[in-house]
C-alpha cells in the first residue's frame, strides 16, 4: 500500500538549503519520497504507510531547522 | 539586511577617516564585522554543530576571520579587507535573494491563471463565491473582462474568448449557447452564463497549475550534477585550501632553507584564504534551478506544458520523432474529396444526387463519416422520405429512401448484398453507393491535413530532428499520400495500438544513446504509447485526463507547431544552463589558480564570486522569453 502524499507551502532562503534539506528530510523515518522546490517554495513529501503525517512533520521541522534555522512551514 | 549593509558601509568608510590605533581600532572594526556578519558566522557554528562542517557560511567565516587574524600578527592594523569581504559576500547575498526573489515571482505570476473567484445567481441576486465552492452543474455568470473559473457549457450569450493564458494564441475564439469552454480563459466582450461540468479541483485551470507546480520537482540532470557537484566541490576547495596554505611553505623549510617562522606560512596562509572566498558555489547552485523554472513558465506561457526540468532536458535531445496522423497531423475531419460514378469516372453536376442519397441513408448515424457526409451535403434533410434504416456495425447502412432501396456502405457490405463494387482509382476512405440492388459509385474521402503541418514537420527538420516518422491504423495508400504530402518518407500503417508502441520500442531500440524518441499523438487510444517513448507528447489533450496523466508534454491547442517551439525553448533552457556552467566554472577555475599563484588579491576574489553570481542569475532569467522562438 502507498502512502499519502502532501504538499506543503514553505520558506526556504537559498536554492542549496533545499537541497540540504531534501537530502536530510530523505532520512526521516516516516518519510518515503520527498521533494524540495526552492523555486515553488513547496514541498512535497510522500509518507509511508501508516505512519502519523503529524508526528512526522514534526520531525521534518526539526530536521530542517538545523540545516536552515529560518525554516518554515505554512 | 538592507539596513545592515548600510550602516556597516558607512561605518567602514567612517573608519577610513578615523584615527584610531591599537586595541580600539580593533574593538571599532570588529564592531563593524559584527554588524555586517554576524548570521554568517551562527550559521557556520550551528554548521559544524550539526556536523555539516563544509558550506559557503563556513567558507566565508573561515576566510574572514583568518584575515583578521593575518592583520592582527602583523600588527598592521589594516582590518579593512576582512570586512570588505564579508560586506561585499552580504552585498552579493542580498542581491542574489532579491533578484531570485523578484524572478520567482516574476514567472510564478505568468504561470498564475488561478480564478480568485465565480459568479453565481442565488436569490435572483449575482453573488460571488469561491471557486471551488460551486457544484457541478450549477450556473455561473462570466462578466465581460473576467476570468472563466470553472470549465463547463455556455447556456445564455456571446462573447468572445482569450486563451492566450492557456494556448499562447493570441487569437480570440467565438462562443456561443452549447459551446465548451475551459477555465483560465478571459471572457472579452459579452456577458455569458455557463452551466458547469467539473468541479474546480478537476478544471483545466487546477489541473494545469498543478501540472507546473510539481514540474520543479522533477529535477534535470544538469541539476543533479550541480547539487552532487556542490557537495563534493566545496570540501575539496577547503582541502586545497589548507594544502596551499601548509605544503608550499613546508616544500620551502625543508628544501630552500627557510626558516620556519610565521613569515614563511604568512603568504600562503592569505593565498589559502583568497581560495576560501573565490570557491563559493552559489552562482551554480541558484542559477541552473532558476533557468529551469524559467523555461518551463516560459513555455507554459506559450501553450506548452513541460512536466519536469529533466523533461525540458530530454526534448532537447530528441533525433526522433514519431507523430500519430489522425488528429496529431490531421484534423480527424473527414472531407470530401471526389465522387465517382459506377465506372469510376468523375461526376460534378450529378454528384449531388450521389451525395444526397449518402447523406440522407447515414442521418441517423453518428459515425463521424456520416457526420461529415451532413455536413458536406450541407441541406436540410427531409426524414419522412426516409424509411427502413438498418446500420451493419464496421459495413454501412441500408435504406428505403423515396420507395428506392439505397445501400451506402464500404465493399463488404456491397458484395454481402451480392453487388460487385468498382475498386477506386484514387487513395482514400471509399464509401460506395448502390441503389435498387445496382451500384450507383462511390465517394472518397479523406481526412484534412492541418494548416500547420507540413512547415512543422519542415522546422523539426530545421532542428536537427533527422528521423520523422508517422504511425496510423489507416490503410498503407491513404497513409503515404498524407505522408507524402508533409514531407514525411518513413510510414507505418494499419497499425493497433498496441502495435504502435511495439513500434515505437523498435524505434526506442534503434536510436544511439542520449539521443531522445519523442511521440506526438492526439491523446486518444494512445495513451500507452504516450508514456512509453522517451517523451510523450500529448495534444490539444485538456479534457483527456489519461493522456495528461501519461504525457510528458502537453500542448494545450492542437497546433503541430509547437511541437518544433518546445524543442527550440528547450534548446535555449539548455543553451543558457550550459553558458552559466562554462561562465562560473571558468571564471572560478581561473581565479583559484591566479589565487594559488598569489596574482589574486581578496578584493579581486570577492567580486569573482559575487560578479558571476549576478551575471548567472541575469543569464537564468533569459529562459522566460520564448515568445518569438
Amino acid at each position: 500500500m502507498k502512502g499519502m502524499k502532501r504538499s506543503f507551502k514553505i520558506e526556504v532562503d537559498c536554492a542549496n538549503c533545499a537541497n540540504l534539506i531534501e537530502d536530510a528530510v530523505k532520512k526521516v523515518k516516516g518519510v518515503e519520497e520527498v521533494t524540495v522546490s526552492f523555486m515553488t517554495q513547496k514541498m512535497k513529501i510522500g509518507f509511508e504507510a501508516g505512519s502519523d503525517p503529524e508526528s512526522v512533520l514534526e520531525e521534518v521541522r526539526r530536521t530542517a531547522r538545523k540545516i536552515e534555522p529560518d525554516f518554515s512551514i505554512i | 539586511m538592507l539596513a545592515r549593509i548600510l550602516v556597516a558601509s558607512a561605518m567602514t568608510i567612517a573608519l577610513q577617516f578615523a584615527d584610531t590605533g591599537g586595541w580600539m581600532r580593533l574593538a571599532l572594526y570588529l564592531t563593524v564585522y559584527f554588524i555586517a556578519g554576524y548570521d554568517i558566522l551562527k550559521k557556520a557554528a550551528s554548521g559544524i554543530i550539526n556536523g555539516r562542517v563544509f558550506d559557503e557560511n563556513f567558507l566565508m567565516a573561515t576566510a574572514t576571520i583568518g584575515a583578521f587574524a593575518l592583520a592582527l600578527y602583523e600588527r598592521s592594523g589594516d582590518y579593512l579587507e576582512a570586512i570588505a569581504v564579508m560586506l561585499f559576500y552580504q552585498i552579493g547575498e542580498f542581491f542574489q535573494s532579491y533578484a531570485v526573489g523578484r524572478s520567482r515571482r516574476n514567472i510564478a505570476a505568468l504561470m498564475d491563471i488561478r480564478p480568485d473567484y465565480a459568479n453565481i445567481e442565488r436569490d435572483g441576486n449575482t453573488v460571488r463565491v469561491a471557486p471551488d465552492e460551486v457544484e457541478t452543474g450549477a450556473i455561473i455568470i462570466v462578466g465581460p473582462g473576467e476570468k472563466i473559473p470553472i470549465d463547463g457549457l455556455v447556456t445564455e450569450g456571446r462573447s468572445s474568448l482569450n486563451t492566450s493564458a492557456l494556448t499562447g494564441e493570441s487569437l480570440p475564439r467565438d462562443v456561443g449557447p452549447g459551446d465548451e469552454v475551459i477555465s483560465g480563459c478571459i471572457n472579452m466582450s459579452g456577458m455569458l452564463k455557463i452551466r458547469t461540468t467539473k468541479e474546480f479541483g478537476e478544471s483545466a485551470v487546477s489541473k494545469i497549475l498543478e501540472l507546473v507546480e510539481d514540474s520543479a520537482a522533477h529535477k534535470s540532470k544538469s541539476e543533479n550534477f550541480i547539487a552532487r557537484f556542490a557537495r563534493t566541490y566545496t570540501p575539496v576547495v577547503c582541502y586545497a585550501a589548507l594544502a596551499l596554505a601548509v605544503l608550499p611553505p613546508l616544500f620551502m623549510i625543508l628544501f630552500k632553507g627557510s626558516a620556519f617562522g610565521f613569515a614563511t606560512f604568512e603568504p600562503w596562509i592569505y593565498r589559502a584564504l583568497i581560495f576560501l572566498v573565490i570557491s563559493c558555489p552559489c552562482a551554480l547552485v541558484v542559477s541552473i534551478p532558476l533557468s529551469f523554472f524559467a523555461g518551463i513558465g516560459g513555455a507554459s506561457r506559450s501553450g506548452v506544458l513541460v512536466k519536469g526540468a529533466d523533461i525540458l532536458e530530454a526534448l532537447s535531445k530528441v533525433k526522433t520523432m514519431v507523430f500519430d496522423k489522425t488528429g496529431t497531423l490531421t484534423q480527424g475531419v473527414f472531407e470530401i474529396n471526389a465522387v465517382h460514378d459506377g465506372n469510376d469516372m468523375d461526376i460534378k453536376e450529378e454528384s449531388m444526387h450521389l451525395l444526397e442519397l449518402a447523406a440522407m441513408a447515414e442521418c441517423y448515424s453518428s459515425h463521424p463519416i456520416s457526420k461529415s457526409l451532413q455536413k458536406a451535403y450541407g441541406k436540410n434533410i427531409d426524414r419522412s422520405r426516409i424509411s427502413d434504416v438498418e446500420e451493419y456495425g464496421g459495413h454501412g447502412i441500408t435504406a428505403v429512401i423515396d420507395g428506392h432501396r439505397v445501400a451506402v456502405g464500404n465493399g463488404k457490405l456491397m458484395r454481402s448484398l451480392g453487388i460487385e463494387p468498382v475498386p477506386c482509382r484514387t487513395a482514400g476512405t471509399i464509401i460506395h453507393i448502390a441503389a435498387d440492388g445496382k451500384y450507383a459509385g462511390h465517394i472518397v474521402m479523406g481526412d484534412v491535413v492541418k494548416a500547420h503541418s507540413r512547415e512543422a514537420v519542415g522546422q523539426l527538420r530545421g532542428c536537427g530532428v533527422s528521423r520523422i516518422v508517422m504511425l496510423t491504423g489507416d490503410t498503407a495508400s491513404v497513409a503515404e499520400q498524407t505522408a507524402e504530402s508533409l514531407g514525411i518518407t518513413e510510414v507505418y500503417s494499419g497499425l493497433l495500438p498496441a502495435d504502435k508502441v511495439k513500434q515505437v520500442e523498435i524505434l526506442l531500440r534503434s536510436a544511439r544513446s542520449g539521443e531522445k524518441v519523442a511521440f506526438a499523438g492526439d491523446g486518444i487510444n494512445d495513451a500507452p504509447v504516450l508514456s512509453r517513448a522517451d517523451i510523450g507528447i500529448a495534444m490539444g489533450a485538456m479534457g483527456s485526463d489519461a493522456a495528461i496523466e501519461a504525457a510528458d508534454v502537453v500542448l494545450m491547442d492542437d497546433d503541430p507547431l509547437k511541437v518544433p517551439k518546445a524543442i527550440r525553448i528547450s534548446r535555449k533552457c539548455l543553451g543558457i544552463v550550459r553558458q552559466n556552467i562554462v561562465i562560473a566554472l571558468g571564471v572560478k577555475g581561473i581565479c583559484l589558480i591566479l589565487g594559488a599563484f598569489g596574482v589574486v588579491n581578496m578584493w579581486l576574489a570577492i567580486f569573482a564570486d559575487v560578479g558571476v553570481m549576478v551575471i548567472a542569475v541575469l543569464n537564468a532569467v533569459r529562459a522566460m522569453y520564448v515568445k518569438n522562438l
